[in-house]
């Protein structure tokens, strides 16, 4: 197979990017891939902590860049799954102590020894998201249901059009099920009207994501977690299988408003 | 009577019809401006089109997005030199 090299990217910070290349590496790897995870939030070192890796830590991806090391020993490998990497990112360097073109030519290494190259974009549209997206063959935009998260979204589909990457999947986000019922949330239906593009997946906003991020262990490995399941379900459409999107099982129909207004 | 049912029932609906009428309207302004000479490409079709009828001042010609609180309008102010005759 051809590996391929996907950048979760988003615009805005903190729509859920780290935490969806974490459950998104991991849940490939479950299924037998050869993953490696690239944290490119160079200064901003995260995706060690949501993996649960923190502490093994030597050598960067700046490190790799620079030649100060070799590739193999940056490479942290993950101790529940065979096959699963992280790079880590630099914490103490400028976004700018890397170059798009050097970015490429470390996917491009990458993607001789992995199935997927997963690269976690930092927010922003500056230095940090053209690194990122230099090597990418494919990207995923994080959103999630609010008007300056879609906003910045559908800024980034145009940066990724320039940069060469014509057809990014959506992903939405924290979704909550009971203020879409109320009229307070957009569906997704409404944030895909806007953005028009394809999708990858929907998550629902979950306390289990914070729970398995206090761990350090991805709650796609979490039978019973809500998000993991949907995290589950957007790995399998990644390996091209056809899962249907999880039943967001509302009443917003005309007897869902008549049952409401009369408060049954 | 249905139709006016759902009226009234729409109308009690939350912030969420807000968030999308402010998004359709903030993502017009963001698409034409931040897409790659929009503008100009568009001010060139007009003048195309346009010539094909009148004669018309190009360099005076003005085109805009211009917005309320609920719509935006493509304004365009196009001076006439002097019509082209009609054998209709
Ligand atoms: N589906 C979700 N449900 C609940 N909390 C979430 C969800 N997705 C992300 N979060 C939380 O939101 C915060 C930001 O997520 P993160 O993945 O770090 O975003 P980004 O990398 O885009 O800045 C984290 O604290 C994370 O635990
Ligand atoms: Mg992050």
């Amino acid at each position: 197979m051809d590996s391929l090299v996907l950048v979760v990217t988003s615009g805005k910070g903190g729509v859920g990017k780290t935490t969806t290349v974490a459950n998104i590496g991991t849940g490939l790897a479950k299924r037998g891939k050869k993953v490696v995870m690239v944290d490119a939030d160079i200064g901003l070192r995260n995706l060690d902590v949501v993996m649960g890796l923190e502490n093994r830590i030597v050598f960067d991806l700046v490190d790799v860049v620079e030649q100060q090391c070799r590739l193999k020993q940056a490479l942290i490998k993950d101790k529940r799954l065979e096959g699963l990497y992280l790079l880590p990112a630099a914490q103490t360097r400028e976004k700018d102590a890397i170059q798009p073109g050097q970015m490429k030519a470390l996917c491009d290494e990458l993607r001789k020894e992995f199935d997927y190259v997963i690269l976690d974009c930092p927010a922003g549209i500056e230095q940090g998201f053209k690194n990122a997206v230099a090597g990418a063959d494919e990207a995923v935009i994080v959103t999630t249901p609010e008007v300056s998260a879609v906003r910045d979204a559908d800024r980034i589909v145009g940066l990724l059009q320039a940069s060469g990457i014509t057809n990014p999947k959506l992903l939405i986000n924290r979704i909550r099920p009971d203020m879409i019922k109320k009229g307070d949330m957009m569906d997704v239906e409404d944030v895909n009207d806007i953005l028009a593009l394809e999708l990858l997946g929907i998550i629902p906003d979950d306390e289990t994501i914070i729970i398995s991020t206090n761990r350090g262990e991805p709650a796609v490995l979490d039978q019973d977690s809500h998000a993991g399941e949907a995290y589950r379900n957007i790995v399998a459409r990644l390996e091209g299988e056809n899962v249907p999107f999880m039943t967001l099982d509302f009443d917003t129909g005309f007897f869902g408003k008549l049952k409401k207004m009369f408060g049954i | 009577m249905l139709d006016f049912m759902n009226r009234i029932l729409r109308d009690d609906g939350g912030s969420k019809d807000r968030a999308v009428e402010r998004l359709r309207l903030v993502l017009i302004h963001d698409r034409a401006k931040v897409a790659p000479r929009f503008m100009e490409a568009l001010k060139e079709d007009l003048i195309a089109v346009i010539s094909k009828y009148m004669e018309i001042d190009e360099d005076g010609l003005d085109v805009t997005l211009d917005s309320d609180e609920t719509s935006t309008a493509l304004v365009a102010s196009i001076p006439i030199r002097k019509m082209k005759r009609s054998y209709d």
